[in-house]
């Protein structure tokens, strides 16, 4: 790892006035990924701006039809819950099945969300539920949030404080994780919104990142059940193929996921 | 240059090292530490797993600075004297190692698994737990033989408190 500078931020407007300080800062939320990258010396920030102890971004709130996450807040704490657990489950399972259990003690919602990594779980729930991403400076929709492969709508300093999920009636996810890594080979999150609209994303399966999936959408809203998606095919163009999968192996994983999902939701 | 004050089993300590330096040496090099290993180096095989301020996590995929104010146990910390941990005698008893490299992080993981399953713990959960340690030698099975039989013990214990 390159020479870096570390500061504990005190609270948002101090992590932000540190940033400006420094020729290149990143923030450090919960270092899962940022760490790792800095020592293949893929990033080499001259300053990084420890977010994990700011307090107003730590905790988990439920008020009326909407479930808060602030954006330090541990996928550990999201997955073990009660509030999550009861309001939308689909949430708290997705974030147990992140990582391993220490990478869940350390990693945050706010550092998935940045990062965007196109085979992330966090990102298939903020856009199937629709979520509004809170920064320090505005929110911002779901839809404008994620820009492709590692890019956001973020500016540069620009600090998630938290997001905000509406209650669905139903949601389920699903994800093929890879064995080794434990990220999406293919993930798909599906949920019935509390207006009966019927909204999926899917990560780990596009060359653009997490994306909404038309043709399962239409098939659930004409029958939420997961045989409605038998006649379903997933367009395999555009779709990310490696070593691990085939284009159209994750067309089938699309859909495939799309079914245990739905299975899951209930 | 930075100077970081944890507690590192039960002892407070206060060492000067550069902001770079991540948990995982400043335990090994500044403090002499060096039950607490590096295996991989990319937060994938769990040798280096220490348990901060109670939570089990991979001491090379954090900095130095972030446990400051921290309460840290490494492998060093889990015996009383002589007296093993129920897990590290566990591990003894069921030939739960074999070149051991990866054992202080596997005990160390075992022991936040004890602790966040207590008595439900079968050995579908543990292999599923221990996903983030690995393990070239056993095949881990003696190791998911360990845990269960740490986690009676640990039970016994903690009954007889």
């Amino acid at each position: 790892m390159y020479e870096t500078n570390y500061h504990r931020a005190s609270s948002v407007a101090d992590a932000a006035a540190t940033f400006a300080k420094g020729a290149e800062s990143k923030f450090l939320a919960g270092g899962q990924t940022l760490l790792p990258v800095m020592k293949q010396r893929l990033a080499s920030p001259s300053d990084v701006i420890d977010l994990s102890k700011v307090q107003e971004m730590i905790g988990i709130e439920v008020s009326g039809d909407t479930v808060t996450i602030k954006a330090a807040t541990p996928h550990y704490d999201v997955a073990q819950s009660d509030a999550v657990q009861k309001a939308i489950p689909a949430l708290a399972k997705l974030a147990s099945m992140i990582g391993d259990p220490a990478v869940r003690y350390r990693g945050t919602i706010g550092g998935s969300l940045a990062n965007n990594d196109p085979a992330a779980d966090y990102p298939a729930a903020v856009l199937a539920l629709g979520a509004t991403v809170k920064t320090n400076k505005r929110s911002i929709a779901a839809e404008d949030f994620f820009k492709g492969l590692f890019s956001t709508a973020l500016e540069d300093g620009e600090i998630i404080t938290q997001v905000a999920f509406p209650v669905p009636a139903k949601a389920g996810y699903a994800k093929m994780r890879h064995p080794a890594s434990r990220f999406a080979l293919t993930g798909v999150f599906v949920a019935k919104t509390k207006s009966g609209d019927v909204r999926v994303a899917a990560t780990g399966a596009s060359q653009s990142g997490v994306m909404r999936v038309a043709p399962i959408e239409q098939a659930l809203k004409a029958n939420w059940a997961a045989s409605a998606l038998d006649a379903v095919t997933i367009p395999a163009s555009g779709l990310l193929a490696d070593i691990h999968g085939s284009a159209d192996y994750r067309a089938n994983l699309v859909k495939v996921m799309g079914q245990r999902a739905v299975t899951a939701a209930g | 240059m930075s100077t970081v004050k944890l507690t590192v089993n039960g002892k407070a300590v206060s060492v000067e090292v550069e902001d770079r330096t991540l948990l995982v040496h400043l335990l090994r090099e500044n403090l002499n530490l060096t039950g607490t290993h590096v295996g991989c180096d990319t937060s994938q095989c769990g040798a280096c797993v220490v348990h901060v301020d109670g939570r089990a996590v991979k001491s090379c995929t954090m900095l130095a600075g972030q446990a400051a104010g921290s309460n840290v146990t490494t492998i060093e910390g889990l015996a009383k004297g002589d007296e093993l941990h129920p897990m590290q005698a566990a591990f003894r008893d069921n030939h739960g190692l074999q070149c051991g490299y990866c054992t202080p992080g596997m005990i160390m993981s075992a022991v936040d698994i004890v602790h966040r399953h207590g008595g439900k713990l079968d050995e579908e959960t543990v292999r599923h737990e221990l996903e983030g340690n690995i393990c070239r030698c056993t095949g881990y099975h003696n190791i998911v033989k360990a845990v269960l039989d740490a986690a009676g013990r640990m039970k016994v214990a903690q009954a007889a408190e």
